[in-house]
């Protein structure tokens, strides 16, 4: 029997929500009580003085973002609470066989959707659907890229409703970012919480760097040199431009802009101070359409020019492929467990939300009718932009929603609102609970990786919405061994 | 390496080392002002001369006071070689390397911009108590130093690194001589007097020389700081031992042999250290401290010309439509 808790969390109320941390009032998760019991040791103060020390950390190692409108030399962490969100081994090793499962038939439908287009001809999803998605790019048509792997970094959005049920929220297989977070926060946890980390036995984060490299080599074009491996950026104006130098340090990678890479003789070269060196491997943080601008977006400066041509002919890999962006549009995720069934005659492991699809007449009748329940999104938004929150939302903001989607309805979805679970955050002097999404790292190389990922919170009371561009925040997330 | 990193790194150690060299001269000088009685030794425009900024601060400023030479020197966001300038500008060009420098060494650049930009939002504490501010990007200037020797791999990037710093200092080393020799002959009339002492002091200090100079030349004569600051083959803050380092660099960077060259960049500073290194101090003084300094600061100029077109000029400037583009690409 538990000793009760007297200490920080003893009015700490896990309502009538999945507490990440709690069973019910006083009643902590089995995997929760050695950090419990660590969390009860301290005063109030000295948690504050840790949560302190890491955003400290965070500022100095520059873990930053400009903020601008306020005067130069403005900058801010993206918010950090340090306390971690647990996950036990068995709800985990459930998760990445599904994480699996989902990226392995999602890479089948992509290669088949640029190739055969089986999957449109057998009718599983309309050719419309495909074509009309802002994702979906004709140019990729006939590729066939290494070992056929499309995706071979993504990051799946995974909410956990009021029963505990993890569920897909969507699919990232562009170029997801967050990843240096998980590692960031692993590192400053590391140092604020020493004994309680060592004694719940936490699976490492810290090999992922390894894993993304080994996945890189494994995709180069055959030669008899160790593969060259650049990370093309933006530049350091990009808002993730901390995490593309981050791993490019990590992994010891080349961190190139478009402007460092020339093409000669078919292939990719970076200019450096002995001259031109060749680059086999490109793990590109720019999207699809600034990639080339013989081939996309004319007026890019940003892009290498010729650099699809020598893709096509296999003189360089890059990671993730051109045009899977397909696979993000939300009308698409609607059709992922036919696709997971379709190809791999399996039942998805993970479920998905459900998902109305206003361009279906009836769906869209259903959705208008009664529009304060749903979540509506733009199919082919990300950050969190463009969302009307049902419950939270005015009968004006409503009407003009309802008039936006008649417009068009093909770019809209609608969810019911999932009370996503909660897991304890410091608010002022006390704890209390916020809502938290997970977003796992599955890598896919020679085989399927998985990395225990990116909790993210919505430090705003009853807020259901998590990304940092929205005021999120984040947490380490402890996945335990056996 | 790349081109574009290298330019980046040896900027961004040229500003640490700027930084540095502003802050010690203006902490000498600060230390040296609490002894001299004498309004007319109260003087802190040399300063303003020896970065080379003089016609900026006329013009921008009313009267050469003190408290604006401090300002201009220290937290004045105008001036492009104030303190805050230069560790914003190192930790912009660090921003763009970061892949490439240990963690621990943008760390340390990024926690002294914070400091510099921290302190500098109040710029009468540093007018009032300069020493306290300097000695703290002196410091802070030191360690990366430090660290950059002991944790970076002494390969192209660590070299661009210590090329930076190396011809900044000999470029200060040069100015900060010009300026106070001749400011301070006149008290060649009481040599060995308590003022003499302290103010010909005062300059070996702002180059952290001073113990240096006492352990092997004894007694400071002017003859013999001047000497000690232009030809000493180890200190190393002398202008012969910075550029005979900064020549060691570039032939590692090349490849080539000293006294083969296939740059424009490894011919002038060959020519500039053979031409040195056959020198007497009686040679320059022969020649004029003042015109040899002015000569050295054209051959300087000329050599940076070409380290940057033999090293970095593929990387074209940024353009503020790519900036756009930058924040709109990609996640």
């Amino acid at each position: 029997m538990l000793t009760a808790l007297e200490q920080n969390f003893r009015n700490y109320d896990p309502g009538p929500y999945y507490d990440e941390m709690f069973e019910s009032f006083q009643r902590p998760r089995p995997g929760c009580r050695v950090l419990l019991d660590k969390l009860e040791s301290l005063s109030f103060q000295e948690i504050q003085a840790m949560q302190a020390a890491a955003k400290q950390s965070f500022f100095d190692q520059g873990i930053t973002f400009a903020v601008y409108g306020e005067g130069q030399g403005s900058e801010r962490i993206i918010p950090f609470d340090m306390v971690p969100r647990i996950i036990e081994a068995r709800e985990w090793a459930a998760l990445e066989q599904g994480l699996k499962q989902r990226i392995y038939a999602l890479n089948l439908f992509l290669d088949d959707i640029y190739n055969e287009q089986k999957i449109i001809r057998d009718k599983i999803i309309p050719r419309e659907v495909i074509e009309t998605s802002a994702g979906y790019n004709p140019k990729c048509l006939g590729l066939k890229p290494p070992q056929g792997v499309w995706c071979h970094i993504s990051g799946t959005d995974l909410i956990r409703d009021q029963n505990g049920i993890f569920m897909v929220l969507e699919d990232n297989l562009r170029t997801p970012s967050g990843v240096s977070y998980v590692l960031a926060n692993r590192q400053v946890m590391k140092n604020i919480l020493p004994a309680a980390f060592s004694e719940s036995r936490v699976r490492p984060v810290e090999n992922y760097p390894s894993l993304l490299l080994d996945m890189l080599y494994s995709i180069a074009p055959a030669s008899d040199h160790v593969p060259n491996v650049a990370l093309l950026t933006p530049g350091i104006y990009n808002a993730a431009f901390y995490e593309h130098s981050y791993l490019a340090q990590q992994a010891g990678m080349a961190l190139v802009e478009g402007a460092d890479l020339v093409m000669l003789d078919g292939y990719v070269h970076m200019r450096t101070t002995h001259g031109l060196v060749r680059v086999d491997v490109i793990y590109r943080r720019i999207d699809d359409e600034f990639l080339d601008p013989l081939c996309f977006r004319g007026d890019s400066l940003l892009g290498v020019p010729g650099i699809m041509e020598a893709y096509r002919n296999s003189q360089v890999a890059i990671a993730n492929a051109p045009g899977t962006g397909v696979a993000d549009d939300k009308v698409v995720y609607s059709y992922v467990p036919e696709i997971i069934k379709y190809y791999l005659d399996e039942d998805p492991v993970i479920p998905n939300v459900p998902t109305y699809l206003c361009r279906e007449p009836g769906q869209m009748h259903h959705v208008l009718s009664s529009l304060q329940h749903f979540v509506v999104k733009p199919a082919n938004e990300s950050g969190g932009y463009g969302m009307l929150v049902g419950p939270d939302s005015s009968r004006e903001e409503r009407e003009n929603f309802a008039a936006r989607i008649q417009q068009s309805p093909r770019n809209y979805i609608a969810q019911p609102v999932i009370s996503l679970s909660r897991s304890p955050v410091i608010v002022n002097d006390r704890f209390e609970g916020r809502h938290v999404d997970l977003r796992p790292y599955i890598l896919y190389g020679q085989d399927i990786q998985v990395v225990p990922g990116l909790t993210r919170v919505a430090l705003k009371e009853n807020s259901l919405v998590v990304n940092s561009s929205q005021g999120g925040g984040s947490k380490d997330t402890w996945v335990l061994c056996e | 390496m790349l081109s574009r990193a290298a330019d980046a790194v040896y900027w961004m150690s040229r500003y640490l080392e700027r930084a540095g060299n502003i802050a010690r001269f203006l902490d000498v000088n600060w230390h040296l002002t609490l002894d001299v009685q004498d309004q007319y030794l109260d003087q802190w425009m040399p300063l303003v001369v020896t970065t080379g900024d003089y016609k900026d601060f006329q013009a921008r400023y009313q009267e050469e006071s003190k408290e604006g030479c401090i300002y201009f020197l220290t937290a004045d966001p105008v001036n492009p070689n104030s303190i805050l300038s230069c560790a914003r500008a190192a930790r912009q060009n660090a921003i763009f390397v970061r892949d490439i420098l240990p963690a621990d060494m943008w760390e340390a650049i990024n926690v002294l911009y914070h400091q510099v930009q921290h302190a500098c939002e109040r710029p009468e504490t540093i007018q009032m108590m300069p020493n306290s501010f300097c000695a703290d990007v002196k410091w802070r200037s030191l360690t990366i130093g430090g660290i950059a020797w002991e944790t970076m791999s002494h390969n192209e990037p660590w070299r661009f690194f210590r090329l930076g710093a190396l011809l900044e200092r000999a470029d200060k080393t040069s100015r900060i001589l010009d300026v106070k020799y001749f400011m301070l002959l006149p008290s060649i009339n009481h040599v060995g007097s308590t003022l003499d002492y302290i103010q010909w002091g005062a300059l070996l200090k702002a180059v952290s020389g001073f113990q240096a100079f006492r352990h092997d030349y004894g007694r400071i004569v002017p003859e013999k700081v001047a000497e000690f600051l232009i030809l000493d083959r180890v200190f190393p803050r002398s202008i012969l031992y910075c550029l005979s380092q900064a020549q060691s660099c570039l032939h590692d960077l090349t490849g080539n042999n000293l006294g083969r060259f296939t740059t424009s960049a490894e011919r002038y500073l060959g020519q500039i250290c053979s031409s040195l290194s056959y020198k007497t101090i009686q040679d320059i003084f022969d020649q004029g401290l003042h015109e040899f300094t002015e000569e050295l600061q054209m051959k300087m100029n000329r050599l940076d010309t070409a380290v940057f077109d033999t090293f970095f000029s593929l990387w074209p400037g940024v353009q503020q439509e790519v900036v756009q583009e930058q924040i709109n690409a990609g996640g």
